[in-house]
């Protein structure tokens, strides 16, 4: 069985992984984390997974990022969302919930 | 968002060239390039320099060129297209574009169509069955991988998530990599993100020191009250 921590810097590798940098660490500290609060990522409620989630979108061409931005609102039905990238084709970034 | 920006992009010129003279040519505009936005931009019109990483030519058919730029972040690809018909004489036009990344998100990595939001939102809606809708939106943590990381003691995250700067005693582990003055990522042992700040210390400082800030937060994402507060107020007399 994994602690609660190890799939924390689990997580964070893949993080390293995905952008291509050196996950290389140094240890301050051994200090664990106590699972009773906050959650690894990946195993957030899902409520709260989308709150704190991002969607890579393959924008079609026509509507506008804001467009886009207000359908992906209404259908996942949050008041908070944003979005990186305009003018640009395709690829828009969608930032859910808190942002 | 800073850093680069990756396009495949279809390019029509107006006139007939030579393939040597085409290639010669975009190779020319590949470095530092004076770019003045175009009239219907977002941005102000004024001259400025951007930087072009790469051009590769990836098919030549007639008059129609298909390439894949790397560019910096704020550079116009429309715009680098006209420039390069006006050097070749012929003029020449952008027909299609599409962004293949954004720093070190990619397409290919976790792209999803809209048909997929819907349909991944109702099956969890109408099913109670998330398993898709977890694959079609990511954690977020995912827009900072590129930063280096410093991962904080579960007792500075609420001080962190309420606005303070990080000092040396609330961190447990960070990466080799965290440069004086740059953007670092503020991560919980979890991995989940809390804040992104500008690091005052280096690794090497922070590796060395026992006490001082190591990072002026500029961005708090983690909702305050998540973690224990385990900060103390300063009491009014």
């Amino acid at each position: 069985m994994f602690s609660v921590k190890e799939y924390g810097l689990d997580f964070i590798k893949k993080l390293d992984m995905v952008a291509n940098i050196p996950s290389e660490y140094i240890i301050k500290s051994d200090d664990d984390t106590d699972s009773r609060y906050g959650y690894i990522p990946t195993k957030r409620p899902i409520d709260v997974y989308i709150r704190y989630g991002l969607i890579v979108l393959d924008k079609p061409p026509g509507p506008t990022s804001h467009e886009v931005v207000a359908w992906i609102k209404r259908m996942l039905n949050i008041t908070k969302a944003g979005h990186g990238g305009t003018l640009e084709p395709r690829l828009l970034l969608v930032w859910v919930g808190r942002s | 968002m800073h850093s680069f920006k990756e396009y495949v992009g279809l390019m029509e010129l107006h006139g007939d060239v030579d393939r040597e003279r085409i290639l010669e040519t975009i190779k020319m505009f590949i470095g530092k390039i004076y770019q003045r936005p175009p009239l219907r931009s977002s941005v102000k019109r004024a001259l400025r320099v951007k930087e072009v990483y790469s051009i590769d030519v990836l098919e030549i058919n007639g008059r129609d060129i298909l390439f894949k730029v790397r560019c910096e972040s704020g550079t116009y690809v429309r715009k680098l297209c006209h420039d390069i018909g006006l050097l070749l004489g012929i003029e020449a036009h952008m027909r299609e574009l599409r962004r293949i990344a954004v720093a070190h998100i990619r397409e290919d990595l976790f792209t999803s169509t809209l048909h997929e939001v819907s349909e991944a939102l109702y099956l969890w809606q109408r099913y109670g069955d998330d398993s898709i809708l977890r694959n079609v939106i990511v954690p977020g943590e995912f827009i900072v991988a590129h930063l280096p990381k410093i991962l904080i003691k579960d007792g500075a995250v609420d001080a962190i998530a309420h606005g303070a700067q990080l000092a040396v005693p609330g961190i447990a582990i960070f990466s080799k990599g965290i440069t004086k003055g740059y953007r670092t990522a503020l991560m919980t042992l979890k991995g989940e993100l809390v804040a992104i700040g500008k690091a005052v210390m280096d690794s090497e400082e922070i590796s060395r020191c026992e006490k001082g800030i190591a990072v002026e937060i500029e961005r708090v994402v983690m909702e305050p009250n998540i973690y224990p507060r385990m900060w103390r107020r300063n009491q009014p007399q």
